[in-house]
Formats: C-alpha cells, structure tokens, sequence
C-alpha cells in the first residue's frame, strides 16, 4: 500500500511538472487519433451518405458488411494492417510498418465503418423525412446529400467524437503495427501496457489519468450533443 | 415579386387518373380540369384522398396511369420548377427559421443581399421576424406551419399546392395567410389547396373539388357546390362539417 501511494504521488507529480516524455506521449496520442478520425471522416461520411440515398442492387450487403466491419476486433484488424504493411505485404515497399502513419491507418480501419454506419443511419432517418419536401424543392438525390449532412451535423459531429474515443482508447491493433518504440510509436495506451508490466507504475498511473480524463470529456461531450440532437429528433444508437 | 398576367394562369387538368396499393383503389380520377382564375379548395373526408391527389398534381409520385398536364402538355421538370408545396405536416430544415427561407432562395439563384432583404420582407409578413435565428424545429405547430407557407411563397411559384395550411393556426394567423393566399390568387398564382375547414372555403374558393374514396364526386362553383351540392357525397359532407 505503501508503494502504491509513492507511485501515485509520482504519477501526480509527472503530470504537474510537465514531463517531456508524458506529454510527448500525450502528443502522439492525441496526433494519430485526430488525424485518424479526420481521415475516417472523409471516407466514412460519404459513404454513409451514399449508402443512405443511393438505390443499387447490394446496397443491403454493404450495410450488413459495414455493420459487420463495425464490430470487428481490434487486435485482428491491427494483424490486417500488419500483414499488408510488412515486408512482404503488398505495401511492404512504402515501409510504413512501425511508424505512426502505421497507427493512424490502423485507426482509420477501425473508425470508418463506425462513422461510415452511423452517418447511414441518420442520414436515411433524415432523407426518408426530408424526401418530398427536397424533391418539391426540385433539389435532386446528389444534390441532396451535402443538405442532409449539414442538418445532421450534431449527430455526425458525435459519431465523429464516438470514433476519436474508440481509436485513442485502442490497445491491440496499434501496438502490433506501431511496436511501441520508444520516441516514436509510444502512444498512451501501449506505454501503460508495458510500463504496467515493467512495474514502472507513476508513468502508467500518470497516463492512465490523462486518458480517463479525455475519455470522460469526450463522453460528455457525446451525451451533451446527443440530447441536442434528440431535442431536433434525431437519435442514434 | 412578379406579377402574372391574369390569362396566364396555370391550366391544370387530369385525365385517367389511377392509383391503387395492394388491390385497392386509393385514387380514380378519369378527368379533372383546374382553368377558372381563381382558388380551387379540395374537400372531403380523412383518407378521401386530397393528399395523394395533390402529390400527383405537383408530380411527387407517378399514378398507375393516366397523366397530369399543365397548359396541355404533360407535367414536366420546369413546370414542376414553378410550383410550390406546403405538406400537410410541415418538414422544416434543421436550421434556423432565417436559414429555412434562405435554402430556397438561393435555389432561385438570388444574390446574398437580396436573399437577406426579401427574408425579412417575407418574415414580417408572416409575423415571425423575432423568431428569424430560432431553430426552426423548436417553432410552435402554428409557427412551423406559417414557415412552411412562407418558405413556399419565397418560391415565387405559379402554382402553388397548399394541403390544409392553416389546420394548426390561430384565427388572426389563419385570416394573415387567407390574405397571403388570396393575394398571390390576384396575382396570377394558381392555387389548389386542401382544407377541411368549410368557411375557409367559402371565403377564398372560386371552385371547389369534392372528393371521397379516391373519386372526385363533384367539381364546380364554389356557391354552388356549397350551397346547393349536387351529390349525396357532398351533401353529408357539408351537413357533418356544418355542425361542428
Ligand atoms: N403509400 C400508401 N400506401 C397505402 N395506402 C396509402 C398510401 N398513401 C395513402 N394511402 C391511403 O390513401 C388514402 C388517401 O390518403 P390521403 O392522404 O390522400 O387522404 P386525405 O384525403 O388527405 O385525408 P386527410 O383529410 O386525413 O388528410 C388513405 O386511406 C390512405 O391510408
Ligand atoms: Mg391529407
């Protein structure tokens, strides 16, 4: 009990005097899940909104797939990415493996199919209601996707924010496609994973609060917006 | 706004009109003409089928045969281009009362300033410019409702479908938009609106359209459609409505 207390006070201590290996750490983090759920953004949103207005024939497969891929195991996504990116990989030649565009596409991987499924969703909720009153307007089926997205703007704004938990909370997949190495794929959660079994408490104890609080804050936010958005009827699982 | 020559009046007609989902005929309308110069009001029962008809005036859904024209030719992507619609439920953008009116004037192509100037203009009107920056789904049923005929007069159309409008209005509400309706009447604008409300008809139907169970069973002068109909149909219409 004793120990634990000193590697609380450390922890402590590491956070409030601002240590340059903590924060760098923090930094990374923070860099590759921004940037993954940028890019999952970008990819995901269209095709959520396609899948929600557009009518073609394994349209109702994609979704189940999307869905599928949605739920799809982290650790196994990271040995995908791991595969394509290794030596003999089909990407071997970019020799991205070990390095944090490693970790941003495996997030990437992980976060599309949420953001890409949730924005379906609500984007088809809102067009099923939006539909006659679009079409009087004479605004056509393309023309009215960049219309729904904006009106869905809260409820994507918290998918976006659900995605950013789930990739900075991520263990598995990014530390077999970054390797943690010091100084450059070391991100939170792989530091505490192996600070933890190194027995070097203070620094995963540190970290581990600089999660929770970001994980708590991005919830808030999350429920802050999700009752907006059911204020303007429209809700998401 | 623009002034329609009172001869240029949109001409609808319809001929052959049918619709039915699973079995049932929901519309049958062998042939219907709206050419008088002044508002035709569409009344009967709930579910006598105002609403489809209308739908398929305004091209929003396609009969089973049959075909809408207007002046003569079959309706078509410009017709449609000049025609306004205020739902039964109004479908409001998620956005602000202002954005709302903003949406479809800049489907018209006007300029930032005169966007601005015309949705005050329209907002005053309708007694709504101190909800211009509400979030439009956070209106009364009766505001949502005066958006929604605002928004569609924004339009500048010259026809405009209108399916009960003032259901959810209040009378000194109601009595603005009659104004609001009668005027663009005056001015050129074709008007086919649904009500249920039976002074409503007699203060703004030149013509009126008496529908049940998917037929129109009588089309003619709104005097005389009221007050003396010819069918059994509107008879018991008008008796029931008379009494509530
Ligand atoms: N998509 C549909 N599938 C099956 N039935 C339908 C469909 N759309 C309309 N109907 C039916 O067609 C009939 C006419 O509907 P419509 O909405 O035109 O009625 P209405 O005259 O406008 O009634 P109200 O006064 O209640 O608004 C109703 O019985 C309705 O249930
Ligand atoms: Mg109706």
């Amino acid at each position: 009990m004793q120990g634990f207390a000193t590697e609380f006070s450390s922890a402590i201590a590491l956070i409030l005097n601002g240590d340059a290996e903590l924060w760098a750490i923090v930094l990374l983090s923070l860099k590759v899940s921004i940037f993954a759920v940028l890019i999952s953004a970008l990819i995901g949103m269209p095709v959520g909104a396609a899948l929600a207005v557009a009518r073609f024939p394994g349209r109702r497969m994609l979704i189940i797939l999307m869905n599928a891929l949605m739920g799809f195991p982290p650790v196994v996504v990271g040995l995908l990415v791991y595969l394509m990116l290794s030596r003999s990989g089909p990407l071997g030649v970019l020799e991205l493996l070990y390095t944090p565009t490693a970790m941003i596409i495996a997030q990437v991987v992980l976060v599309t199919p949420i953001v890409a499924a949730l924005t379906r969703q609500v984007v088809e909720m809102l067009a099923e209601e939006y539909s006659e009153q679009l079409r009087s307007l004479g605004v056509s089926r393309l023309a009215s996707v960049p219309v729904l997205l904006w009106d869905a703007r809260l409820a994507l704004v918290t998918a976006l924010l659900a995605g950013f938990g789930r990739a900075i909370a991520e263990v598995g997949a990014v530390i077999i496609v970054g390797g943690n190495i010091n100084h450059v794929t070391r991100v939170m959660t792989t530091t505490i994973a192996l600070e933890t079994s190194k027995g070097n408490l203070a620094l995963a104890l540190a970290l581990g609060a600089i999660l929770i609080g970001i994980a708590v804050a991005v919830n808030a936010m999350v429920s802050t917006l999700s009752l907006r958005a059911e204020k303007e009827g429209l809700r998401h699982a | 706004m623009r002034d329609l020559a009172p001869e240029m009046i949109r001409c609808i007609s319809v001929s052959g009109l049918q619709i039915s989902k699973n079995g049932t005929a929901l519309l049958n309308v062998p042939r219907l003409n709206l050419d008088g110069p002044g508002p035709t009001m569409i009344l009967g029962p709930n579910g006598a089928g105002k609403s489809l008809l209308l739908r398929c005036l305004h091209g929003l859904i396609a009969p089973d045969t049959g075909r809408v024209e207007q002046d003569g030719v079959p309706l078509n992507k410009d017709h449609k281009a000049r025609q306004a619609m205020v739902f039964q439920k109004p479908v409001l953008l998620r956005r602000s009362v202002a954005a709302n009116m903003d949406f479809v004037l800049k489907r018209r192509g006007l300029q930032r300033t005169v966007r601005k100037a015309r949705i005050a203009e329209l907002l005053a009107e309708g007694g709504l410019e101190s909800k211009a920056r509400q979030s439009a789904r956070s209106l009364s049923g009766g505001e949502a409702q005066r958006l929604a005929i605002l928004r569609a007069l924004a339009l500048d159309p010259d026809t405009l479908f209108l399916d009960e409008p003032t259901s959810a209005l209040d009378p000194s509400a109601t009595q603005m938009i009659e104004r609001m309706i009668l005027r663009a009447s005056t001015r050129g604008v074709r008007i086919v609106m649904v009500t249920h409300d039976i002074g409503q008809a007699r203060r703004l139907a030149a013509d009126i359209v008496m529908m049940q169970g998917g037929r129109v069973v009588e089309h003619g002068d709104a005097r005389q459609v009221l007050d003396a109909p010819q069918s059994d149909a509107s008879r018991r219409y008008l008796a029931g409505g008379l009494v509530t």
